[in-house]
């Protein structure tokens, strides 16, 4: 059976800041370039960060790339690759006047300049002191960085398509990525989007969690396809729970409240980071802060009468400093945790917010896969950037701030990469006459499934599991049962029934399509963190609570088909800087 | 908690509907948008755009009550019951509380809105005063959700010729940029008798803005320019 189809040079699938940075390089190039986005972009979740971006510009004082280099390199647990660490810290100056240049509103110091605010895991002269290298506005950075972006597209003339799902991988007998199949949701339609490049920038898959910061949209779609498509996914089991989602309602409070001069304290008032990290304190690593903080609640130190909350007190920074500076994060406890903060602390609680892994690439945006004895060979025709993308900078642990670096010079990096390609590869190869049979099968099951359950069932199920068997903290008896019980799950979502079946706009197959890709990340997630015995980052066991560089300072990497592993060694070689040898982390 | 919800599905609704459900809450659904979501796991079929959760992405704009605002951050206890909801007013339903928003996007795009600036680019960022800074303040927060547009009457009845609130709040966001260097070609375009005159300051996008913001002063704004420049 086949479909309609669309040509373009490129298909760039979401239109966060990751796809969004890189539709403006394929745009102003001239390319004939098709954006697929679930929703309006701005409606991305890019515009839900709060804090900044980091980038040693030193408008506040001393600041140069090697220190963020180390910082991340530290912040990563030593499990980031060191190559790709340096490119993203050497490019990030450029990244931000590039945006600033695009208009920006940052907000500025007096003689002008943009204003950094300090932030975790963050310091000046490798690990000595905080150092203030957050560009951002106000507390709405993400929202004001993905506007901007969006404007300059609409400059650029870069042709959206609106409420668009991409459902699967399209890729040839040799393994080449020839586009996707994509859903139109207003009127039901499925095509095939035919592209000589594919850049995969989806975004995260937080909503495997019961309790996240994450959007409804972010399902792990680009995860999904990859994976259903034979690519492996990479360090699955590094999950980031920021430290200060609102208890209860999960929204985000930014580390931001910490840089600008906010702590956290215990139900006996104590600031206990001082105890877990006496030099960086509430301003360590995020991993770091939220074990802390979940520390403190299971020996007994919660707020509450249930003492299962910390509480984030920052009106002593003074009413005019949070009016100017942490506005949103104001309206959003008054709004979700029913506390003025210029009056009242904000109770709070480590939340899903990160995925650290995702679909291997080189800091070029190439997505790479082993193969023939080497670790890295480049999938032709298939990038990927941003936080669906594992160059890998993040490694266990990802510092505040580098997320949004990460999605504007790997979304930047892989669109030149993709404009290099489409010089030297000219002209659209052949589909093969099955490129459509998969998605095909898939909408068809759905249609004629019969007596099963539904996706909201399931995938209430699947966030329950993930959030009780793989945590803050991990236990190998929940682990082992949690892979039995994830891969039950995963056999019940093969079966979900929607009951309404019509064309229009139909959001009930649009979230059992959905399921299909949260699931293949939860699976990938609960095995990895299964399998690595050591603690490192985020990824933290009790029955090996040390990381353990001889057997463990290696990449997962997941395959969809019998849940399969690989390892791949962490490049601790930079491009041009000298290597950081891993060391003991403290704060 | 009861609700009466507008249902239209064209491909089997003669016309719309209300459809009345009775729907029983946990102690964490906090806000319409938890309801919308527990009502949504028994009767699939309805339809609705929603994303952040959170207020910043705009997503879920809808009438409530008889008033736009986003179903997220609108607390359960303050609405009165039956609840009653209905797509964001004068714009095509393409199903049940899903607008179909080109108009509204059509208008924001015809304002440029984009830094305009032909200096050559310096090295760094260009400096700009925290006092320049804060003329933006109010302006470029707009998540472009069309509550305001879509509760303003001379866009109802002009949406393919006047700007509307949103789309003028983005324009004066730019001529309010001391870094951007087109307000005269920007004030050329909005002087029209329908891009900015057919706001006569009726103030339900100030009324309505889930985000604080004031439209009506900014166009107030611009027609001030706009009568400076001829003077």
């Amino acid at each position: 059976m086949s479909l309609p189809t669309r040509k373009f040079d490129a298909v760039v699938v979401g239109a966060g800041g990751a796809g969004m940075r890189a539709a403006l390089q394929l745009s102003e190039a001239g390319l004939k370039v098709a954006v697929l986005s679930k929703v309006f972009p701005t409606r991305s979740h890019t515009v839900a960060a709060q804090g900044g971006i980091g980038a040693s510009l030193g408008n506040m004082g001393e600041d140069n790339w090697l220190w963020h280099m180390y910082d991340t390199i530290k912040g990563s647990d030593y499990l980031g690759d060191q190559d790709a660490i340096e490119f993203l810290c050497r490019m990030a100056p450029q990244a931000v006047y590039d945006l600033e240049h695009y208009g920006m509103p940052f907000d500025r110091n007096e003689n002008g300049t943009v204003y950094q605010r300090p932030f975790g895991g963050h310091s000046s002269n490798f690990g000595e002191r905080p150092v203030q290298r957050s560009v951002c506005a106000a507390d709405r950075t993400g929202h004001a960085m993905l506007h901007t972006l969006y404007q300059r597209n609409v400059r650029a003339n870069t042709v959206f398509f609106v409420e668009w799902m991409a459902l699967d991988l399209i890729r040839d007998a040799s393994g080449q990525v020839l586009g996707v199949t994509a859903m139109e949701m207003e009127t039901g339609e499925t095509w095939i989007f035919q592209a000589r490049a594919t850049l995969f920038a989806t975004g995260g898959a937080g909503r495997i969690y019961a309790a996240s910061t994450n959007a409804f949209i972010n399902t792990g779609d680009g995860l999904g396809m990859a994976a259903r498509a034979g690519i492996p996914l990479e360090d699955m089991e590094f999950w980031q729970f920021h430290p200060t989602g609102v208890a209860g309602a999960g929204v985000l409070i930014t580390e931001g409240v910490r840089g600008e001069g906010g702590y956290l304290l215990n139900k006996d008032g104590e600031r206990f980071m001082e105890r877990y990290a006496p030099n960086m304190k509430d301003l360590a690593s995020r991993d770091v802060v939220a074990r802390a903080m979940a520390t403190e609640i299971k020996e007994g130190r919660g707020c509450g009468k249930d003492a299962d909350y910390i509480l984030l007190k920052l009106d002593h920074i003074g009413v005019d400093k949070i009016e100017k500076k942490l506005p949103g994060i104001r309206e959003i406890a008054k709004k979700f945790a029913n506390v003025d903060p210029v009056k009242d602390p904000i109770p709070v609680v480590p939340t899903c917010h990160y995925q650290m892994g995702g679909i291997p690439t080189n800091y070029h945006g190439e997505v790479v896969v082993p193969g023939n004895g080497k670790d890295n060979n480049v999938v032709p025709g298939f990038y990927a950037a941003g936080e669906v993308a594992c160059a890998s900078v993040h490694g266990a642990n990802r510092l505040g701030t580098n997320s949004l670096t990460d999605l504007l010079v790997f979304g930047k990096a892989s669109g030149d990469s993709v404009i290099r390609y489409l010089k030297e590869n000219p002209g659209h190869k052949d589909l093969p006459a099955d490129a459509a049979d998969y998605t095909m099968a898939r909408l068809s099951r759905l249609d004629s499934q019969a007596g099963g359950e539904s996706v909201f069932e399931v995938g209430a199920a699947m966030r329950r599991t993930m959030q009780a068997h793989c945590g803050v903290f991990r236990f190998p008896d929940l682990l082992t049962d949690g892979v039995k019980k994830i891969r039950e799950i995963a056999d019940r979502a093969a079966r979900t029934e929607i009951k309404d079946k019509s064309k229009t706009f139909n959001t009930a197959r649009i979230e059992a399509l959905e399921l299909d890709n949260l699931i293949e990340v939860a699976r990938s997630t609960m095995v990895c963190a299964d399998a690595r015995q050591e603690s490192r980052g985020a990824h933290d066991r009790a029955d090996y609570p040390k990381r353990d560089d001889v057997t463990w300072l290696k990449h997962t990497l997941w395959y969809k088909d019998n849940d399969r592993l690989e390892y791949k060694a962490v490049n601790l070689k930079p491009l041009t800087a000298e290597s950081f040898e891993p060391k003991v982390r403290s704060y | 908690m009861r609700f009466r919800i507008y249902r239209y599905d064209p491909e089997q609704d003669q016309k719309p509907y209300m459809k009345e459900y009775d729907v029983a809450l946990e102690p964490s659904d906090r806000m319409l948008l938890d309801a919308l979501v527990r009502i949504k796991a028994s009767d699939d079929s309805l339809s609705l755009r929603r994303s952040c959760r959170e207020g910043v992405c705009g997503s879920d704009a809808m009438n409530i009550n008889g008033k736009n605002g986003l179903a997220c951050i609108t607390p359960l206890v303050e609405l009165k019951e039956p609840v009653e909801l209905r797509p964001l007013p004068g714009l095509p339903v393409i199903r049940d509380l899903i607008v179909d928003m080109s108009q509204f996007f059509k208008q924001y795009h015809s304002i440029k809105p984009y830094l305009q600036n032909s200096d050559p680019l310096p090295e760094k960022e260009r400096l700009q005063s925290p006092t320049d800074r804060e003329e933006l303040d109010g302006l470029y927060e707009c998540i472009l959700c069309a509550c305001c547009s879509t509760s303003c009457p001379s866009f109802w009845w002009n949406p393919d010729k006047f700007v509307g609130p949103a789309g003028l709040l983005a324009a004066y966001r730019f001529i309010a940029d001391s870094r951007d260097q087109a307000t005269n070609d920007r004030l050329d375009d909005l002087e029209d008798p329908y891009r900015l005159f057919r706001c006569h300051s009726i103030m339900n996008c100030v009324d309505v803005c889930p985000k604080g913001l004031n439209p009506t002063r900014a166009i107030g704004r611009i027609k001030e320019i706009m009568i400076k420049r001829m003077v």
